[in-house]
């Protein structure tokens, strides 16, 4: 189920200054692109951003403070393909300074308290395994216990196969945790981040009270390449980016990431304030 | 975990599961002959095994199918219904594969559309308001792929047939009977037992797939389904199935009426087990057996354990 989606590197040259957009060419000075928060700022193509610098835009200021930190992965297939499953892990924990592909915990945004997750994409594609999918149950149930909303920000390539079933029984996880979440009438937004694909998408993430993307993402469940092979053509262009999922139903906004903290902040001011006299019957 | 509902029961004699006497295999070492993992791939798609419309015309004593999903069409290849199982009324759903390449062209090789699954939810919820039993059997290479499937919300009509399966107000019991390809399969396979042929495969990805992803190369699908351990005796070791109906030697098509036969006992048994277990316990003992799968390391809560004086640690296993 975890798709394949081309890593956009940034081309560093001129020692580590600049980096170019991948859309329009440009040639970006990495300090202004920081600024802006990581879009460009000729086209707005929005560049990824990792879990840390996620949260760092959308929490009010030191307002984070991280929960479940140290969960790491087991080994439970004793997968090996071309490389064990452990140094697979290891890699990517050298690589990203994360234990695995998500980092959850509690926040204000807008001042308004809520458990937030974000996906850690550079973390072997964002995959979910038992880990991730402990860490966003637990953080759903956490929320549900402390009457937080719940904001989710996913950034997957979907389940990791390297858990196999045990990965896929993950999405079942999730689901019946941001259920129970919802059913204490608690609000949940799912944010989805490019890309979010596979099991991620066909699990949790379809399932926010209110679903938002930032513009230009990759969302869809079966990658492009198996989909385009099945109709035997080209697929139309904006196929599986985020507009699309707008046009056709699946998305409730598509948000520019320098909007993305206050229209969070909306909805959860919003479902915050039930109209109190609203009554059935007498 | 089918133990935690037999405790919400207030305990049971040995095999209060009703597993092994209703000729379950609940335990790997009683399978004599395990085929290897590439081998319960050929099996599971062998195109002359008994599908879901034949069993189920076998196991039930009367079908009547339902069509549509009230909101864009009629999927082929998912079949819903009402049937008679022992003299009680269930609700069936299932994943249909062709036996035959015109009949796999009609239903779409037995992959979901989202129409399909949102059927599948619209059973789902008849079941509930009738205080019927949901059984499932889930035949699937996965979800279709297409364009089409993907403007229609595939996605979200597997996740939202998740959501509803895990808190379906009725008892549930899935089978994989031949091929459970990945959330295409599981958008049925939420359950309360959840059961496998026992050469059924059952998979978060087809071992081509993987592969070709993994080792860049389809041809090496058989490590890849060796990898994946997602043969029925690899997953019940695994914990993530209850059980498996066994096969005859050959596999299940080489002896449809004995399978069938089978199929039905198990399901008839975990039935009526299911049936005495209230409500409450059922859904918690279910939200408890997927929030249970799966195995990680917390060092810090180790840590944290080694930290507490020697005296608590004492107590903390004293039970106080
Ligand atoms: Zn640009």
């Amino acid at each position: 189920m975890r798709l394949r989606v081309p890593f956009v590197k940034r081309s560093e040259s001129a020692q580590h200054l600049w980096t170019q957009c991948p859309h329009c060419g440009e040639m970006l000075f990495n300090k202004q692109l920081a600024r802006n928060l990581n879009v460009c700022t000729k086209c707005e193509h929005h560049f990824r951003v990792g879990a840390r610098e996620r949260i760092e835009q959308l929490a009010d200021r030191a307002s984070f403070a991280e929960i479940d930190p140290t969960l790491v992965s087991m080994d439970p297939l004793g997968f090996v393909d071309q490389k064990p499953y452990p140094a697979r892990i290891a890699e990517s924990q050298a690589k990203t300074a994360e234990r695995d592909a998500v980092v959850c915990g509690d926040a204000t945004i807008g001042g308004h308290p809520v458990t937030l997750a974000a996906m850690e994409f550079s973390f072997m594609g964002g995959s979910m395994g038992t880990v991730v999918g402990e860490k966003l149950a637990r953080a759903a149930e956490h929320a549900r216990d402390g009457r937080r909303g719940l904001v989710i920000v996913s950034a997957s390539g979907g389940a990791r196969m390297q858990e196999g079933t045990i990965a896929l029984m993950q999405l079942v996880k999730t689901v019946a945790a941001v259920t129970r979440h919802g059913k204490a009438g608690l609000p949940f937004v799912s944010v989805l981040t490019d890309p979010t694909t596979g099991g991620v998408l066909a699990s949790y993430a379809s399932l926010g009270d209110v679903i938002l993307a930032e513009p230009g993402a990759l969302i869809g469940f079966s990658g492009a390449r198996v989909t385009s092979s099945t109709i035997g053509a080209e697929l139309p262009e904006g196929f599986q980016r985020a507009e699309f999922l707008l046009r056709h139903g699946f998305v409730d906004q598509v948000v520019p990431r320098a909007q993305l903290r206050d229209r969070i902040a909306f909805f959860l001011g919003a479902f915050s304030r039930p109209a109190r006299e609203m009554r059935w019957g007498v | 975990m089918l133990e935690k509902i037999d405790r919400a029961l207030g305990g049971r004699e040995p095999d209060g599961d009703g597993l092994a006497s209703s000729g379950v295999i609940a335990d790997v070492a009683g399978i004599a002959n395990r085929r290897s993992p590439w081998e319960a791939v050929q099996l599971a798609r062998n195109i002359q095994r008994p599908h879901s419309q034949e069993l189920i015309g076998l196991v039930f004593d009367r079908f009547q199918e339902l069509h549509g999903d009230r909101g864009f069409g009629d999927d082929p290849a998912v079949i819903a219904g009402l049937a008679d199982l022992g003299g009680r009324s269930v609700v069936v759903v299932a994943q249909q594969k062709g036996s035959s390449t015109e009949e796999n062209i009609a239903r779409s090789f037995g992959m979901p559309h989202p129409e399909g699954y949102r059927k599948a939810i619209r059973l789902f919820r008849l079941a509930e308001k009738f205080g019927l039993p949901v059984i499932t059997f889930i035949d699937t290479p996965g979800a279709h792929p297409g364009p089409e499937a993907e403007e229609r919300g595939q996605a979200e009509a597997i996740a939202r047939s998740i959501q509803v399966m895990g808190e379906l107000e009725a008892p549930v019991v899935a089978v994989v009977i031949g091929e459970g390809g990945s959330g295409g399969a599981l958008a049925l396979g939420v359950g309360d037992v959840v059961l496998m042929m026992q050469n059924a495969v059952y998979s978060v990805i087809s071992p081509e797939g993987c592969a070709a992803i993994l080792w860049r190369s389809a041809s090496e699908a058989e490590r890849a389904a060796k990898a994946l351990r997602g043969a029925g005796p690899d997953l019940l070791e695994l914990g993530v199935i209850d059980g498996l109906v066994p096969e005859p030697e050959g596999g299940a098509h080489t002896d449809r009426q004995a399978v069938a036969a089978g199929l039905r006992r198990a399901l008839v048994a975990q039935l009526d087990r299911l049936a005495s277990v209230p409500l409450s316990d059922l859904l918690a003992a279910r939200y408890d057996r997927y929030r249970e799968i799966g195995s990680f390391a917390d060092p810090s809560a180790a840590a944290a354990e080694k930290a507490k004086p020697w005296w608590r640690r004492a107590l903390g296993k004293a039970g106080l």
